[in-house]
């Protein structure tokens, strides 16, 4: 008993700050346009513009998916909004410790790792926001959906995985750098690995160079099995969600040593 | 033009020109990124050469116009960023209260834009035939991709000057990168206005001027001397770039005014 006393205030405690950083992340996202829009507007000019402009795409000899050119790249654009939800709250979280504001949230914390959960709190509501607008468009542009509503939860169970993988990795970045200027180096790893996959046509229809960094990427196995998912012909279910939990727990350390960092700079 | 306003310009220009050079961070990402996309595109369309219709057997080739433009695209954030910062740190007021003119003013600024348009298309080129892109116009049409090239990003920087102008700021000038990422985005981009089966796609493309921006580099890249095409292309670039610099004149006067 006497063992999980100080546990209990530390849970509650990181529970409490998580929600209040939460808060006042989300609270600046819904009132300030300069964030809410950008957010909304890139994944649909990447709908848009792969599953309008590359429709023909589709019809290319070899190119074989049920649900069809909107659903193929649906898939990639929620995974990728996903990310750049996270890498999005990176930039905030950086901004807030260039500005000071990430200072006082580390004297007036119990416990400091609820920074980090608020943060990814917050990601996440943005990246639903996005998910919900993003689905209606498509929805509305005459997605095809074939999976079932369990494959379409597990679709989006992956994008989740994402999201925190993402903003971990954003948090790591931002609490050692402490400046906006660290923006670059949370996005440009992002936007690498998400277009060195199969982003325009299934992997056995890449050759060269790009196939050969395309089959060891493991955002490959993340795209295969949301596209398997929304057409309802699962494949790769097990190894995608193995990765996914892999790069959260991976960039989870990063992030921890992060704010030990932050922590060690004062 | 008399000598005086030669002059000013020229000192506005030398200046225009160090600052770009002298900034690895508007140089690096506006070459890097664009080659980025490149080879990822051309290596992830590849496929889209066996459309029926596709006017080359190359990818690499119909997708290395792009390049030009998203480079034009930074240009419009360098150019107006540069002029953002003389406005909030006060050294366009400085200018002001000298003798010097608007149009030398506008005119010096746009040589850092010359210069890294000049540098990107030079690069952009070089990488693409090194990687296998070919050129169909010759020697002479690899002189005539520069000049609209550069054509192309100086009249995109000129809205940067006049978005400088008239918001102030140099996060406003940034916030407009989406903005026209939109009209790259929404062009025959990724495959010819052919193939294009989406009709209210197809309808956009048909009117966005990127298009044809896009349509008078690949003829010089895949069919050769296209005078129409090149004739249409140089002309958007123009006509982009007067509105661009009655908007930046007007503009650069309501806030000398204000100031």
């Amino acid at each position: 008993m006497s063992a999980n006393r100080p546990a209990e205030p530390q849970v509650s405690s990181r529970i409490t700050v998580g929600r209040a950083v939460a808060w006042r992340s989300i609270h600046n996202f819904l009132t300030n346009p300069a964030f809410i829009v950008p957010s909304l507007l890139f994944p649909l000019f990447f709908f848009v513009s792969f599953a309008g402009g590359l429709a023909a795409i589709g019809e290319v000899p070899g190119f074989d998916f049920p649900s069809g050119y909107t659903a193929f790249q649906f898939v990639f654009v929620l995974l990728q909004s996903a990310a750049f939800g996270g890498v999005f709250t990176g930039f905030a979280m950086a901004r807030d410790f260039e500005t000071g504001f990430g200072r006082r949230y580390m004297l007036a914390a119990g416990h400091r790792s609820g920074i980090v959960l608020g943060y990814s709190l917050a990601a996440l509501f943005r990246a639903v926001v996005t998910w919900t607008v993003l689905t209606a468009v498509a929805l509305v542009a005459g997605m095809n959906v074939g999976g079932s509503a369990g494959e379409i939860v597990a679709l989006y169970a992956l994008a989740v995985l994402v999201n925190v993988a993402a903003t971990l990795w954003a948090a790591g970045v931002a609490l050692r750098v402490r400046s906006i200027q660290g923006g670059p180096l949370m996005q440009f790893p992002t936007f690498l690995i998400l277009f060195l996959a199969p982003v325009y046509v299934p992997l056995d229809l890449l050759s060269g160079w790009i196939h050969t960094i395309a089959s060891i990427n493991p955002i490959t196995a993340l795209l295969e099995a949301g596209r398997g998912f929304i057409s309802g012909d699962p494949v790769v279910v097990g190894l995608a969600f193995a990765i996914g939990i892999a790069l959260s727990l991976l960039f989870a350390t990063w992030a921890r040593g992060g704010l030990r960092s932050a922590e060690a700079a004062g | 033009m008399s000598s005086s306003l030669r002059n000013q310009i020229g000192q506005l220009a030398h200046r225009s020109v160090l600052r770009t050079l002298r900034q690895p961070a508007q140089i690096v990402p506006a070459i890097v990124f664009p080659l980025f996309l490149l080879a990822v595109n051309a290596g992830g369309l590849k496929d889209a050469t066996n459309l029926p219709g596709f006017p080359t057997d190359s990818y690499l080739t119909f997708i290395l116009a792009v390049p030009f433009i998203q480079g034009a695209l930074f240009s419009v954030m360098n150019s107006g960023t540069d002029l953002a910062r003389d406005i909030e740190t006060g050294f366009l007021n400085r200018l002001a209260l000298t003798p010097l003119r608007g149009a030398a003013l506008l005119s010096g600024l746009l040589a850092g834009s010359l210069v890294l348009g000049i540098v990107q298309a030079v690069v952009y080129l070089s990488v693409g035939l090194i990687a296998g892109a070919e050129l169909a116009a010759g020697a002479g049409g690899a002189i005539v991709l520069v000049v609209l090239s550069v054509t192309i990003t100086v009249a995109f920087g000129t809205i940067g000057l006049f978005a400088a102008l008239r918001f102030g700021s140099g996060e406003a000038v940034q916030g407009l990168f989406p903005v026209f990422f939109v009209f790259l985005f929404l062009s025959a981009m990724a495959l010819p206005l052919d193939l294009l089966t989406t009709d209210w796609f197809h309808a956009i493309a048909s009117v966005n001027p990127v298009t044809y921006l896009l349509e008078a580099i690949r003829s010089l890249l895949i069919e050769g001397w296209e005078l129409d095409q090149l004739a249409l292309g140089f002309g958007i670039a123009a006509a982009v770039g007067v509105v661009g610099m009655t908007a930046a004149s007007s503009a650069l006067k309501t806030r000398l005014v204000r100031t």
